[in-house]
C-alpha cells in the first residue's frame, strides 16, 4: 500500500513527508536539527525528556516532536524564544539532579546531555541541585556499572531491555522525585536476570551506565617485568575501533589497531580470529557429529537443532530463560575462552613460558565478555583462563592514554603462532558470520566441494533481518557422509534476544524447522556488541558490516580449515576435532538458571 | 440539601430527584438514536465534571465515529485532587445514574465494556455498587443492549486521575501519561477508541436525558451549563458537598460558605487556583472565569500561604509520576526554591526565576500534571509574595 504523503510547514519551508511520521523525522529531512535525549531510534517513542519541543501554531503548548506525528497543513516553529527558552530549561532541570563532575566521568565528551547543556550554554548555577545525595555506584557486575547519579531518566535503558533483549533486567521504580531505574527488588546488577550484553551501556545518553573498565590492572601487567601480556582482538573490534580514535564509521584499522598495541607493550598481539577458525572445525565437526547420531545411530537423546555458544549474552540468556533446553547449545566456548585456554597450555608450552606468569587479556566488543571471563568454570589450563576482557572503547582509551599518533602508525601484522587467520574467523563479527563460517567448512568436508555460492559469499545469512533461514541441498557427498546424500540443511540466524525468544519459542513449542542455528545476543551482531564505539544505530551498524565483508574479501584464505596455524596445532597439540585434549581445554558446560 | 434564597444558587438534581426509580431514564435514552443523543449533548453545552471541561457531546461524537471491533467506556473514579471528595458522595448515594450514564454512553458509541476505575482508598464502596449492578444486569437484560461494568481498583497515583495514565494503570502497567495524540477516543484502552468521563459527568448525562437539554439549560450560565457539586472544606462552618449552580461569583460563594475571615480561597484542588480576598468580587466559578473540578478550599487569616504552599508542592514531588522532565525536577526546584527563599538562601529575586520555570513547566510538561502546577504556584506567590519571602 503506497503511504498518503502530506505537506506541513518547518521554519518556514514546506516539506512533504509520509502521513504520521513524526514532527522530529520530517524536520531531519529538511536538514533541521532538533536536540533530542530520550529519543532512540532503535526504541519506541518515549516523549519523556521534552527536549524536543517545537511550536505548532494554533496550540498553546509545546509538542515533543519526537512523539507528534505530523499532520497535513502544520506549521512548525523549531527556533522561536519560546522554543530555545523551553529547551534551556529543561536541560538546565536536567543538569540539576545530575552528577556535574564532567571532568571525571568516562562518557565526557561523549555525553548527550554534556552536549546539549553545552550548545544551550546552561548556567549551572540557575537552579537549586537537587541531585540525591550518597548514591552508591553498582560495581557487583564483572560486565556493567550502575551510576544512578549520572541517570537522566531517559529510559533509554529501559526500553533497550525490554524491547530489544526481552531481558527486563532494568525497570522504573517509584515515582515522582523517587523515580528511577532500577531493577527487580532493587538488588544489585549481579544477582538480578541479567545478559551483561551491555546494550543498555550502548544506547545511555550519559556516564549512567557503562562497562566496567579494567585497563587500569592491564597497565600493571604490562608494566610489570615478570608478565608476558598475550593479548588477542576480536574479529569486529578492527572495523569499530577507529570510531574511538576519530575516524568515519566503518573505517577498517586493522594493521594500526596491532601497530599500537605492539606500542602500548604487550609481549605478544594475537589474533582472536585464529580461535574463531578453530571454532568452526571444533562446532563443524560437533554438528556433522550430531547430524550422523540423529539420522544413522537413530539416538533419540540428540539435540537438534544445534545453536551456536559464541555469545555470551545469549549464554546467559538461554540458561536463566529456556535452562531445560540447554542441550540445544553446542558445547563449544566461545573463541575468546578457547584462545584463553590455548595461551596459558599450547602457547606457554611452545614458547616456554610458565602459564602462571602469563596475562592474558581479549579485545572485545562486549560487554558480556567480562562475566564470561570470570566463569568459575572457565579454568581449562588450570589458572584463569582469561585474565581480563576489555572492550573496543576500552581500548581506545588506552591507545590514547598512551600517547600514540594512531593516524601515522604504519600497518603491523600480528604475531605468530595463534595469529593466523581467515575470512571465515572475521565475519564472525557481524550476524550470520559464524553461520557462513561454518557453511563454507561443513558442506566441504561432506561434498568435498565449495559452498555452491559465489565467491563463497552466503548472502542469504548475510543482512540486517532479526531472523535470517536458509536451506542449503547436500548432494554428491564423499563417501563418509553419504548419509546425508539428498538432505535438505536448514539453517537459521537470530540476533538481537527478541529474536533469540522467538527462535526458541519454536523449539520449545518442537516446532523448530532447524538443524543448525547461530544465535547473537547483540542487534547486528558483535558489530553492535555493547562494548563498541557510542553511539549506535541501524545506518552505524550496517556500514561495521559491511567493514567485515570487505576485510573478509581481501583475505587470501577465506575457510577455516586452511588455517595453517590451526592444523598445525591439531596435529602438534590437540589430536584430533573434538577429541580428548580439545574436549579438555575448548569444551563447556552451561547451567540452569532462574528467572528471578 | 433545600433550595433557600442565599447568594448562591443552590440545586437539587444529582441527588434528590428520581434516585429511587429503575433505570427509565435509560429506557428512555434506547428509544432513541445515538445521533439524536449526541446532537443533545452538544445542545445542552456540557462539559466533563472532572476539571478540565471538555464537550462531553464532542467527546461522544469523535469515539462514536471510530471504526473498531471493540469499544470501552470507562468512568474517572479516581477522585485524588486535593480536597475533592464528591464523586465518593455520588457512589455512595445515586450509582444508578453513573451506571445508567454508562449504559447511554455505550449504546451511544458502540462499546459492550464500561469499566469503573475507583480510587483504591474507595474499596469500601464496592459491596454496595456490586449490589447495584445485580439490579443494573437484571435491567440490561430486558433491553436489546448488551453492555457489562466492571470494577478496577486503584493504587493510589495521583496521576492515575489523568485519562491516559489511568488507562496504562488499567492494562496492568505502571501509570504514566502517554503521549497525545492519540487521545482515547481514537487509542485508548487496549488501543480501542475509549471514552474516559467523569463520574459526575455520567450523572449529568442521566440528568439531560430526563429533563431535556432545554431546562438543563436553565441551570447555570451560557458559558457553564447545569449545576455542579462543590467539595467545600478548610476554615468553613459548612464542609461537605454542595450541589450549585456554574456562574456564580466567588464573593457570593464565600458569603455563604466563609467563616468570616476568609483571605483566600483554593479553586479546584492543589492544580487549581488560588484566590485572594481582593479578587473574590471579580471571579466567576466556572468556564468563563476559574473551572473546577469541584475543590473549594477556604483559607481564613490564621492560615500561612506559605505552608499551603509548601504542602502542594511536596503533594506535586511526590506525586508526579517522574517521567517528563519538567514536571519531575521542575516540582522539586519550585519546593526547595520557595524554601531556599525562606531560609535567606537565595534572594527575593529568586521567586520571579521560579515563576518563569512555571512557565516552562505549563508548556512543555507531558501531561496536565505538570502543567498545571503553574497554577497554583503562579497564583499563591504572585497574590502573597510578602508571606513567600518573610
Amino acid at each position: 500500500m503506497e503511504t498518503k504523503q502530506i505537506k506541513l510547514s518547518i521554519d518556514g519551508v514546506e516539506v512533504s513527508v509520509a502521513d504520521g511520521i513524526s514532527i522530529l523525522d520530517a524536520a531531519k529531512k529538511i536538514n533541521v536539527h532538533i536536540p533530542t535525549l530520550c529519543h532512540h531510534e532503535d526504541l519506541c517513542v518515549a516523549g519523556n525528556c521534552r527536549i524536543c519541543v517545537v511550536e505548532v501554531e494554533g496550540q498553546r503548548s509545546l509538542s515533543a516532536s519526537c512523539a507528534t506525528p505530523a499532520h497535513e497543513g502544520m506549521v512548525i516553529k523549531t527556533n522561536t524564544a519560546k522554543v530555545r527558552k523551553a529547551r534551556r530549561d529543561v536541560a538546565a532541570l536536567l543538569v540539576s539532579e545530575h552528577n556535574t563532575q564532567c571532568t571525571t566521568c568516562y562518557r565526557s565528551m561523549n555525553c548527550e546531555l554534556q552536549a546539549i547543556a553545552s550548545e544551550y550554554n546552561v548556567d549551572n548555577n540557575i537552579y537549586l541541585s537537587v541531585l540525591k545525595p550518597n548514591i552508591q555506584i553498582d560495581k557487583s557486575s564483572w560486565s556493567i556499572e550502575k551510576d544512578d547519579s549520572k541517570c537522566i531518566r531517559c529510559q533509554r535503558c529501559v526500553r533497550t531491555c525490554a524491547e530489544l533483549q526481552h531481558v527486563n533486567a532494568l525497570t522504573v521504580a517509584h515515582k515522582g522525585e523517587h523515580m528511577k531505574i532500577s531493577t527487580f527488588l532493587d538488588l544489585p546488577m549481579n544477582e538480578v536476570v541479567c545478559t551483561n550484553c551491555g546494550q543498555c551501556i550502548n544506547r545511555c545518553p550519559t556516564g549512567a551506565l557503562t562497562e566496567r573498565r579494567y585497563f587500569d590492572d592491564l597497565w600493571e601487567a604490562i608494566d610489570d617485568p615478570t608478565k608476558h601480556v598475550v593479548m588477542n582482538t576480536a574479529p569486529s573490534v578492527r572495523v569499530a575501533l577507529g570510531e574511538m580514535l576519530g575516524y568515519p564509521v566503518g573505517t577498517r584499522v586493522t594493521g594500526k589497531m596491532v601497530a599500537a598495541m605492539k606500542k602500548i607493550g604487550m609481549d605478544s598481539v594475537l589474533d582472536t580470529d585464529f580461535t574463531a577458525d578453530l571454532t568452526i572445525i571444533e562446532e563443524g565437526t560437533e554438528l556433522l557429529g550430531r547430524l550422523k547420531k540423529a539420522l544413522v545411530d537413530k539416538d533419540p537423546t540428540v539435540k537438534l537443532p544445534m545453536m551456536t555458544s559464541c555469545s555470551p549474552g545469549w549464554i546467559k540468556f538461554i540458561e536463566h530463560m529456556y535452562p531445560e533446553h540447554l542441550g540445544h547449545l553446542s558445547t563449544c566456548k566461545s573463541p575468546q575462552q578457547m584462545f584463553g585456554a590455548l595461551a596459558k597450555t599450547y602457547y606457554a608450552e611452545k614458547k616456554g613460558i610458565d602459564p602462571k606468569d602469563i596475562v592474558s587479556v581479549a579485545i572485545m566488543p562486549c560487554a558480556a565478555k567480562k562475566y564470561e571471563a570470570n566463569r568459575p568454570e572457565m579454568k581449562s589450563s588450570g589458572y584463569q583462563d582469561v585474565d581480563a576482557g576489555l572492550t573496543t572503547r576500552e581500548l581506545g582509551f588506552m591507545i590514547k592514554q598512551a600517547g600514540i599518533d594512531f593516524r601515522h602508525l604504519e600497518d603491523a601484522q600480528y604475531d605468530s603462532f595463534m595469529g593466523e587467520s581467515t575470512g571465515a574467523a572475521v565475519i564472525f563479527g557481524a550476524t550470520g558470520g559464524v553461520m557462513e563460517a561454518a557453511l563454507r567448512t561443513a558442506y566441504e568436508i561432506v561434498t568435498g566441494r565449495e559452498v555452491p555460492f559465489k565467491n563463497l559469499n552466503i548472502t542469504p545469512v548475510r543482512g540486517t533481518e532479526g531472523i535470517k533461514a536458509a536451506s542449503i541441498k547436500v548432494e554428491n557427498c564423499v563417501e563418509e557422509w553419504k548419509f546425508l546424500e539428498g538432505a535438505e540443511l536448514n539453517v537459521a540466524v537470530a540476533h538481537g534476544l527478541k529474536n533469540a525468544r522467538i527462535i526458541m519459542d519454536q523449539i520449545a513449542a518442537g516446532e523448530s524447522p532447524y538443524h543448525f542455528i547461530e544465535v547473537m545476543a547483540c542487534p547486528g551482531g558483535c558489530i553492535g556488541g555493547g562494548g563498541q564505539p557510542i553511539p549506535t544505530n541501524e545506518e552505524i551498524r550496517k556500514k561495521r558490516i559491511a567493514a567485515i565483508y570487505e576485510e573478509d574479501a581481501g583475505m587470501s584464505k577465506r575457510k577455516s580449515h586452511e588455517n595453517e596455524e590451526v592444523i598445525a596445532m591439531y596435529k602438534e597439540y590437540l589430536g584430533e576435532p573434538n577429541g580428548h585434549k580439545s574436549h579438555e581445554l575448548l569444551h563447556t558446560h552451561y547451567r540452569k538458571r532462574n528467572r528471578y | 440539601m433545600s433550595n433557600t434564597n442565599n447568594s448562591v444558587s443552590r440545586a437539587d438534581v444529582i441527588f434528590g430527584a428520581y434516585a429511587s426509580e429503575k433505570y427509565v431514564v435509560l429506557e428512555k435514552a434506547l428509544k432513541r438514536t445515538p445521533e439524536d443523543i449526541i446532537q443533545e449533548l452538544i445542545d445542552s453545552g456540557i462539559r466533563g465534571r472532572g476539571g478540565a471541561g471538555f464537550p462531553t457531546g464532542l467527546k461522544w461524537k469523535f469515539a462514536a465515529q471510530q471504526q473498531s471491533d471493540e469499544k470501552y467506556v470507562i468512568c474517572n473514579a479516581d477522585e485524588g485532587e486535593p480536597g475533592t471528595f464528591k464523586d465518593r458522595e455520588i457512589l455512595m448515594k445515586v450509582p444508578r445514574k453513573v451506571f445508567s450514564g454508562m449504559a447511554i454512553c455505550g449504546y451511544v458509541v458502540g462499546a459492550t465494556k464500561g469499566m469503573i476505575y475507583l480510587r483504591g482508598e474507595y474499596k469500601w464502596l464496592l459491596p454496595s455498587l456490586m449490589k447495584e449492578r445485580e439490579i443494573f444486569d437484571e435491567y440490561i437484560k430486558s433491553t436489546n443492549i448488551d453492555f457489562s461494568i466492571e470494577f478496577i481498583l486503584g493504587s493510589g497515583a495521583y496521576v492515575c486521575g489523568e485519562e491516559t495514565a489511568l488507562i496504562e494503570s488499567m492494562e496492568g502497567k505502571r501509570g504514566e501519561p502517554r503521549n497525545k495524540p492519540p487521545f482515547p477516543v481514537v487509542e485508548g484502552f487496549k488501543n480501542k477508541p475509549t471514552v474516559v468521563n467523569n463520574v459526575e459527568t455520567f450523572v449529568n448525562v442521566n440528568m439531560i436525558m430526563r429533563m431535556g437539554y432545554k431546562e438543563y439549560d436553565k441551570l447555570g450560565t451560557q458559558d457553564s451549563r447545569g449545576s455542579k457539586l462543590f467539595s467545600i472544606s478548610g476554615d468553613t462552618p459548612k464542609p461537605g458537598v454542595f450541589e450549585l449552580e456554574l456562574g456564580m461569583k466567588l464573593s457570593e460563594f464565600v458569603n455563604e460558605f466563609g467563616d468570616g475571615d476568609t483571605k483566600a480561597v483554593q479553586v479546584g484542588g492543589a492544580s487549581g487556583f488560588c484566590v485572594p480576598r481582593k479578587k473574590f468580587d471579580e471571579t466567576i466559578i466556572g468556564f468563563e472565569g476559574i473551572p473546577t473540578g469541584g475543590s473549594m478550599m477556604i483559607f481564613n487569616s490564621t492560615r500561612s500561604m506559605y505552608n499551603v504552599l509548601h504542602n502542594y508542592l511536596e503533594f506535586f514531588c511526590e506525586e508526579s509520576c517522574g517521567q517528563c522532565t519538567p514536571c519531575r525536577v521542575g516540582t522539586q526546584q519550585l519546593l526547595k526554591g520557595i524554601e531556599a527563599i525562606k531560609n535567606s538562601e537565595r534572594p527575593e529575586s529568586y521567586l520571579d526565576q521560579l515563576l518563569k520555570l512555571t512557565d516552562t513547566m505549563k508548556i512543555a510538561s507531558k501531561c496536565g500534571l505538570g502543567q498545571s502546577v503553574a497554577n497554583s504556584f503562579a497564583s499563591i506567590v504572585e497574590n502573597f509574595t510578602e508571606e513567600m519571602v518573610y
